[in-house]
């Protein structure tokens, strides 16, 4: 008897490959069938005239509006306004100023992740870093020009009242989330009082508060700037967002670490600052990006209270005689803008999950 | 306990009240005038990133009588929302921010109208593609409208009393009021006559619109200060009437230094500062029309620069004439 | 005094005693102050203006609403029941969409959970101010004027001024009609009872949903005609500049509604996503091994839970969108902030006091938003576990 060893044979040709692919996924079922058909319909209804409009036949060379054929988008537009969007109507001679504060961000970001000291010192340094840039942008020392905030716009300013907003509302927001972690009934309840007015109310009507009404609040005299006030009124709804999100950390931490700093005989402070803040924190990091980056999407509503920042500089040039009728190519381009940004903090975020995830459970 | 409260946080904040707004301007060097965040012809910043226009001139003539220099100002673009709150809490020293003077107004904000820069009326800008011919055959109408301005208020009176319906779209800024209207969302735009020519500039074609022959209200534009300073008061409306006066006196931006030499005239020599007390009565520099002169030029420059036949807005000068020359400027005299 | 001083109790109350002394210091301070500068400059103050005339011309109004003799309240009262009818509107659109999509997300059809995907990650970063004013100005400048309306399937219609339906006519033989709704209601829960006890004791299922629909549709249809047709409808004509007649919604309530619905739905979308994905596996596989359809384990099984977890922060979201209606006031939609916050804000000079009210309606709106979400989140705790 002999044992004739068949060759194995592939499978058979519905289930493997691309056809498998295609069959077990987009046609397993005729409803399926009908929804895959949509989506492509849908596709094809879609992308074939936006790329058309924004590539195919758009205008990319040029200096003047001459130069649109207007059949498709004139991105001539976008890059001849260019200088507007990023730094809105900062003095020509005084860009570098403003470029110079966004390489230092890189540079000072490099030395927080490789100087070889201790993490307070790198805080430290870190902190020169707002010190610099201010000096740098409004001027008025060391030889340079003053530039009055009414002329810092565009993406400058989008970036400067995002980031103000960010940092300066996390100490704060530490504070309160222990305020209303307190067992102290009246600090609790100011905390609560606080947050919940804030996270009640729209964030419009808080800018319009610090634009309209704050100045009656202090005696005549002492001015804020129109900035400033803007920039106290997005940190003081900033504030509330970050408590909830320090709160949210602080409540993931195990009460066996709180009873551990206890037994250890730890005062509140030390129990606080030492071992539950630095697990609440890295607890909360998604969260603190996702409202970091809901922060970044609101500071376009300055542009209700007067203020040019990236949507209001293309709001602007929209209407400058030269150029009429090209809101689309803008609206789009600060869309692109804005959606880049969100995007990649919104994945960087995913990657601080993903390496600061120590999971209790 | 009160008291002792606001003490302490006087001395946290380290506040000093003051009224006296000239002191605190020559203290720091520069005054601080709000306008408008963008009006073609009244206060734009044009491409070379420098406030122009009506308003702003208003403004830089206050700083050329107090500073002999029309930069030593500092122009803050305010909301509609904002601009009487940053004048009543001192953000700015003053406002000239197309603002209608009513009653209501000077004397229920706590501020004061110091005269008169633009006269202005509301008017109707219709395309000629509409076939409109005239205020009466809007019934029916849809009205774009800039929110929180006295035009609204008009507007309502004014087809009320023709006994028209009409549908209000109410905007936040001018720009959107010009692209609502250019997307056909309304059929006309409403608003003072010059704002309506300063939008038509904007629009992709402005020789299809037209702004109609019907003036439905008076809409006296001017510079406003804080209530209770008069000093200052009358800097700002004496800086407005010097403009007026050298127009009507034919001194110009080029022969004001001919004229301060040579000029017989008394109240030419009065207005420049040759003779008299006029600079030392509102606390100022003698010179300090001729500076405003110098560097700005009279009113009918001024006007001719920012909206009239030098401008884009090509407005005639209508009521806004000289009093001897069929308009109702009237400056009262420099005496 | 050292003692005193490493005493818990006495550094507990010392410490909120000075905290509550700051506080009260620093608000009486502003007061003070606020008073102060009212009183200086001669601002009018109070809350008199309710009752003046606001003579401003408001273009959409759910109540009476006359420009040259209504007040400031009534102005109010249109601005605050506008927020209110954006709101729903969108909160009901954002539901739909986000369901559709949170559930397609995690489809085994490639490109429908690519799409899902893509549409989630492309709107929601993306401002939604930003997003309404693109909407609104780019859309609304393609749409044709009156005269050349986009008509719809008859009397409907399609402009740059809005969308218009023909507006139903009620007589008073619709009152039988509505009774007949009402009925056939009832009779669908008692059907419905039924069909689920029978389910219970015997595993088998009756098509509640079709014999529903065929009830809903069927018993009042059969009285409107009994009752001799008791509905006409007023249609939509130009006449003049507009349409005038029938219903219509303004390019700016659709612009908005459109914008917070595809802005929100993301959000609902994720929250619908993560709840399902939130669900046990073994509940999955049970469904499965009961031999329970894809279509069946995700309706009888899966949703129900995935949607308990989800609840919560899909009611954030709701609240979200009620507090990002207040961005009409970029496009001009006649809602609480427009009117009131803007508007009657600039008329009367009161900037204090409007703002404030603002505020505490919005305060109030998401305090009974948040009082609800308590509620089912009590409702829908898991019992017996």
């Amino acid at each position: 008897m002999t044992y004739n060893l068949i060759q194995s044979s592939q499978p058979p040709v519905k289930n493997r490959g691309f056809l498998n692919w295609l069959l077990s996924n987009l046609f397993s079922t005729p409803a399926n069938s009908a929804l895959t058909l949509l989506s492509l319909l849908f596709l094809y209804w879609v992308l074939p005239p936006f790329f058309q409009w924004a590539i195919i036949d758009a205008n990319f060379i040029g200096s003047d509006k001459s130069a649109c054929t207007r059949d498709g988008a004139c991105w001539v537009f976008v890059i001849q306004k260019i200088d507007f969007f990023i730094y809105g109507f900062y003095p020509d001679e005084a860009h570098w100023r403003v470029n110079l504060s966004f390489v230092l961000f890189f540079v000072f970001g490099f030395l927080f992740r490789f100087l070889p000291v201790n993490f307070i010192y790198k805080i430290l340094v870190f902190m020169l870093y707002p010190i610099i840039t201010y000096f740098l942008i409004s001027g008025g020392s060391f030889g340079l020009d003053v530039v009055d905030t009414d002329k810092w716009g565009g993406l400058t300013l989008t970036l400067i009242v995002a980031s103000i907003g960010i940092v300066a509302a996390i100490p704060f927001g530490i504070v309160l989330a222990f305020g209303r972690k307190s067992k102290l009934p009246i600090i609790k309840n100011l905390s609560v009082i606080y947050i919940e007015f804030i996270r009640g109310v729209p964030l419009i009507s808080i800018l319009f508060m610090a634009s309209v009404i704050l100045p009656l609040f202090f005696p005549e005299g002492m001015n804020f700037d129109k900035l400033l006030r803007a920039l106290i009124g997005i940190t003081m709804f900033q504030v509330a967002y970050i408590a909830e999100v320090i709160r949210g950390g602080m409540q993931a931490i195990p009460t066996g670490q709180y009873e551990a700093a206890d037994s250890l005989g730890l005062s509140y402070w030390q129990k606080m600052l030492l071992i539950i803040l630095p697990q609440a924190l890295k607890v909360a990091i998604p969260n603190l990006i996702g409202a970091s980056i809901a922060l970044f999407k609101d500071t376009t509503l300055v542009l209700i209270i007067g203020l040019f920042d990236l949507l209001a500089m293309v709001h602007l040039t929209g209407t400058d005689n030269n150029w009429l009728g090209f809101d689309t190519e803008g609206y789009v381009f600060v869309t692109f803008v804005f959606w880049a940004f969100c995007f990649s903090l919104s994945k960087y975020g995913k990657f601080l999950e993903v390496k600061y995830n120590t999971d209790y459970r | 306990m009160k008291k002792i409260s606001i003490l302490a946080l006087m001395m946290v904040f380290g506040v000093v009240a003051n009224a006296d707004t000239l002191e605190n301007v020559k203290k720091q060097g520069f005054m601080k005038c709000g306008v408008s965040t963008g009006l073609t012809g009244f206060a734009e910043m044009g491409a070379d990133k420098k406030w122009t226009g009506l308003d702003v001139d208003t403004c830089r003539a206050v700083a050329a009588a107090v500073f002999g220099d029309i930069n030593k100002v500092k122009i803050v673009p305010l909301t509609a929302k904002e601009r009487f709150t940053a004048l009543q809490s001192g953000e700015i020293d003053m406002l000239a921010r197309n603002t209608t003077w009513t009653q209501s107004r000077d004397t229920s904000l706590g501020v004061n109208f110091a005269g008169v820069n633009y006269y202005d009326g509301q008017g109707f800008l219709v395309s000629k593609k509409s076939g409109i011919k005239g205020a009466k055959e809007l019934d029916g109408a849809s009205v774009c409208i800039t929110a929180g301005t006295t035009t609204e208020m008009n507007l309502a009176d004014y087809f009320k009393t023709n006994n028209m319906k009409y549908k209000p779209i109410s905007y936040d800024t001018a720009d959107q009021v010009q692209k609502g209207f250019e997307a056909g969302r309304c059929d006309l735009i409403t608003s003072d006559a010059s704002q309506l020519y300063s939008l038509r500039t904007k629009m992709k074609d402005p020789s299809a619109y037209f702004v109609l022959p019907e003036i439905i209200s008076k809409e006296p534009l001017g510079p406003v200060v804080r209530q209770g300073d008069d000093v200052w008061f009358n800097i700002v409306k004496w800086s407005l009437n010097a403009l007026v006066t050298a127009e009507e006196f034919g001194v110009t931006q080029k022969n004001v230094d001919s004229l301060a030499k040579s000029s017989k005239n008394p109240e030419i020599r009065r207005l420049l500062g040759v003779e008299g007390k006029m600079g030392e009565n509102l606390k100022l520099d003698a010179k300090w029309a001729y500076n405003i002169i110098k560097q700005i030029g009279n009113y009918g420059e001024s006007f001719e620069r920012n909206v009239g036949k030098g401008s884009l807005l090509k407005i005639g000068r209508g009521v806004n004439a000289l009093w001897s020359k069929g308009g109702i400027l009237y400056s009262p005299p420099f005496r | 005094m050292f003692e005193l001083l490493n005493s818990r109790k006495f550094r507990n109350i010392a410490s909120q005693v000075i905290t509550l002394l700051v506080v009260v210091l620093f608000l009486s301070y502003i007061t003070n102050n606020v008073f102060n500068n009212i009183e200086q400059r001669g601002i009018t103050t109070g809350f008199g203006f309710f009752n003046q005339n606001a003579s401003f011309g408001i273009a959409e109004s759910a109540i009476e609403y006359n420009d040259t003799t209504s007040t400031y309240f009534t102005a109010f009262l249109v601005g605050l029941i506008n927020t209110l009818i954006v709101s729903f509107a969108g909160i009901f659109f954002a539901s739909i969409i986000g369901l559709i999509v949170g559930i397609a997300r995690l489809s085994k059809n490639y490109i429908i959970a690519k799409l899902s995907g893509f549409y989630i990650e492309l709107f929601r970063n993306i401002p939604i101010l930003l997003q309404i004013l693109f909407w609104y100005n780019v859309v609304l400048a393609a749409l044709p004027s009156p005269k050349q309306s986009i008509s719809l399937a008859g009397d409907i219609f399609l402009n740059n001024r809005g969308f218009y339906i023909p507006r139903p006519i009620f007589e008073s033989g619709f009152l039988f009609v509505l009774i007949a709704i009402i009925l056939s209601i009832v009779l669908i829960y008692f059907i419905n009872r039924f069909a689920n006890k029978k389910f219970d004791n015997t595993g088998k299922e009756t098509p509640v949903l079709l014999i529903g629909f065929a009830i809903i549709i069927i018993l009042p249809l059969l009285t409107y005609f009994i009752s001799g047709s008791p509905l006409s409808f007023e249609i939509p004509a130009l006449k003049g500049f507009n349409y005038v007649g029938g219903l219509n919604y303004s390019p700016e309530f659709l612009a908005l509604t459109f914008a917070l619905s595809i802005y929100t739905a993301t959000y609902i979308a994720e929250a619908i996503r993560s709840g399902i994905e939130a669900v046990a596996k073994g509940q999955k596989e049970a469904a499965k091994s009961l031999g329970l359809s894809p279509y069946k384990s995700l309706k009888i099984v899966i949703l129900p839970q995935a949607i308990r977890i989800a609840i919560p922060p899909i009611i954030n979201q709701y609240l979200n969108l009620v507090k990002n209606s207040s961005l009409a006031t970029a496009i001009g939609y006649p809602e609480l902030f427009t009117v009131f916050a803007g508007t009657a804000l600039t008329q009367t000079g009161q900037a204090i006091e409007i703002i404030f009210i603002t505020m505490l309606v919005y305060l109030f709106i998401s305090l009974s938003i948040s009082l609800v979400l308590n509620i089912v989140n009590k409702k829908l705790k898991v019992k017996g576990r």
